[in-house]
């Protein structure tokens, strides 16, 4: 059984990565299991300056859901590679997706230099689709224009390479996928969550106090899978898949769709061990399904 | 932190929509400290449902919820015998300063950690002192269950048992050298403000945030300190006077 995908020239021992904003920086789950057999993961999204994010109420729940309006709360870019890093690199071993965003233009070129300097980092993964910041985020990620400015000039200063993270907010994903791919994006990662509410019915108001939250877990993961889908039919260059993965059926339906690797992000809060379950329950899949090779199956239910 | 299956061994309503939910769980080491949380996974909810812990024998843990919505309305359906999944020992807990005579402040499903704590105190040779305040008679509970362990005033706010009033309008009369408090926040706020003062981290408040994790990955429940950001379901429930700052 070979569960080993390559991205990019970067070789991950499996195609299991937990999201951005659902495994912080990976300490925490340490307490659960050894996160070095994890393909890599993606770190909390980070700002070149320190962020408290948005007011309390940040989450809410939905049928086979969350909403999140975390609003990036990140400690900023210096403190991750001052102190983040260098804790991480005792217990992790693989390469580090580094998942960075920012409200201006020199913002993610300033990350992206500064975090594609780090050895530890295998791909930076540019979010621009962060539904949850004003000003910032999801807004240069919903049009192809300035999709492809940012992607192009963070591309200038990268060491690393260079995915850029889609939102589904968006009227043609395909659209904004090539844009960043003409603009020389190496990859990309979709989905980000999907923007939604809920209100509280004894209050008559919305639960989050930023009113719309971003809606991830099981409920999107058929949106996710069509999104790849038709991405992975629009631009040549690699796809990490996600949204709603929550088991190893999923993750190869993932890649069926076109993913060449896989993230799991909400399910990692409600079973800190998934990703590890994932891992481990893979090859009895594989076998039943008769692959001998994850790297095979990538884009197999396009014909 | 340990994420584990229990076994349903009792779900009783003791007061009006409350309910004691015991659980068991043979051949597991646990640890646990008052003030703590388990992260409940209720059939049927995506996230899991942060209950404080009220008791622990190392063999049975005791939870108290009350009925405020759809989860805790189907936590109230599990039957004995059947399984629930609990991410346990979460949160920082109490930290048991010395102290002669600490006083409890518990309001409403506000009390259960406190009775956890309690007998802690009780065992490490402290006379600590409860008050317990619910709405009105019907919503109490537990008060029995203190009297064993302590002395203990119960408030009701409508007068229709105990004393009349709210937990703070106790205090004045009750000489204390260490405050440990859980209710709603309006009542923090007020201990806060009329608590006299005492040494620094001899006043611990235990705070509520909606969560997602429970265990400090996904920062939805953080809140601004005098010490920096917190997040309430990992460097809390509980902060010290000192560093709060309320919003
Ligand atoms: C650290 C901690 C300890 C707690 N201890 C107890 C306890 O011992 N006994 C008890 O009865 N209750 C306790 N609560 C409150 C309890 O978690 C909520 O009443 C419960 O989650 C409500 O779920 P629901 O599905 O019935 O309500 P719904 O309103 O339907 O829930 C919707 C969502 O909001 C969340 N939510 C709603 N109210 C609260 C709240 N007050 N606090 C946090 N999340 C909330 C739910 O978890 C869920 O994600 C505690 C909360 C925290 C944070
Ligand atoms: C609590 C939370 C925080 C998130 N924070 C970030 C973030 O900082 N950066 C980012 O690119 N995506 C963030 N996301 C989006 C996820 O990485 C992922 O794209 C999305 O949740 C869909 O996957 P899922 O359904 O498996 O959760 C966050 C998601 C959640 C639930
Ligand atoms: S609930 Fe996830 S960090 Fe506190």
């Amino acid at each position: 059984m070979d569960l080993s995908v390559t991205l990019s020239g970067v070789k991950l021992q499996n195609p299991v990565i937990p999201a951005s904003g659902c495994f912080g920086y990976g300490q925490e789950f340490r307490a659960f299991y050894d996160i070095d057999m994890l393909g890599s993961f993606s770190c909390k999204g980070t700002t070149l300056e320190p962020r408290f994010g948005n007011e309390l109420p940040r989450v809410a729940e939905c049928a086979s859901g969350m909403l999140n309006a975390v609003g990036l709360q990140n400690p900023g870019i210096h403190a991750v590679i001052a102190e983040e890093l260098p804790r991480l690199k005792e217990h992790f071993h693989q390469p580090l997706i580094a998942n960075i965003s920012g409200f201006a233009l020199e913002e993610y070129t300033q990350c992206c230099e500064m975090i594609s300097q780090c050895e530890q980092v295998g791909i930076i993964e540019l979010n621009i689709s962060c539904p949850n910041v004003h000003g910032g985020g999801m807004a240069f990620g919903v049009c192809p224009k300035s999709a492809a400015e940012v992607t192009a000039a963070c591309k200038k200063v990268s060491a690393k390479p260079l995915y850029v993270k889609l939102s589904p907010n968006v009227t043609d994903i395909c659209e904004i996928a090539r844009a960043c791919e003409a603009a020389g994006a190496d990859g990309l990662s979709l989905i980000n969550t999907l923007l939604g509410m809920r209100i509280d019915l004894k209050a008559r108001k919305p639960v989050l106090a930023n009113k719309f939250g971003g809606l991830s877990g099981p409920a999107i993961f058929p949106v996710a899978l069509r999104m790849v889908y038709q991405v992975f039919g629009a631009v040549k260059i690699p796809i990490m898949g996600m949204g709603g993965v929550s088991n190893a059926r999923d993750v190869i339906e993932m890649m069926l769709a076109g993913a060449g690797a896989v993230q799991v992000g909400a399910a990692n809060l409600v079973n800190p061990y998934v990703c590890k379950e994932i891992i481990e329950e893979l090859p009895a899949v594989m076998q039943q399904l008769d692959i001998t090779s994850l790297k095979d199956i990538i884009g197999g239910a396009h014909t | 932190m340990q994420i584990t299956d229990f076994a349903v061994v009792k779900n009783e309503q003791i007061a009006r929509d409350v309910f004691e939910l015991q659980l068991s769980i043979v051949n597991y080491q646990l640890s646990i400290a008052p003030g703590q949380f388990v992260n409940l996974q209720i059939d049927g909810f995506y996230l899991r449902r942060p209950i404080s812990i009220c008791g622990w024998d190392g063999e049975t843990l005791t939870l108290i919820y009350k009925i405020v919505g759809q989860g805790t309305a189907r936590l109230a359906q599990y039957e004995a015998g059947e399984t629930i999944n609990a991410l346990v020992g979460l949160g920082n807990g109490y930290t048991p300063v010395q102290a002669e005579r600490p006083l409890l402040l518990g309001g409403g499903v506000g009390v259960p950690p406190l009775y956890y704590l309690a007998k802690e105190l009780a065992k490490a040779g402290q006379k600590p002192i409860a008050v317990l305040g619910f709405k009105c008679a019907d919503e109490s509970f537990y008060e029995d269950h203190f009297r064993a362990l302590c002395e203990t005033v119960v408030m009701t706010e409508d007068g229709s048992h105990g004393q009349e009033g709210f937990v703070t309008h106790a205090m004045p009369g009750i000489n204390y050298d260490a405050i440990y408090a859980c209710g709603p926040e309006a009542m923090l706020r007020a201990i806060y403000e009329q608590a006299k003062e005492l040494p620094p981290g001899h006043t611990q408040l235990s705070f509520e945030r909606r969560m997602g994790c429970g265990f400090g990955a996904c920062m939805v429940c953080s809140c601004k300190t005098v010490t920096g950001y917190k997040r309430i379901c990992k460097e809390g429930p509980v902060l010290t006077k000192e560093e709060i700052i309320w919003t």
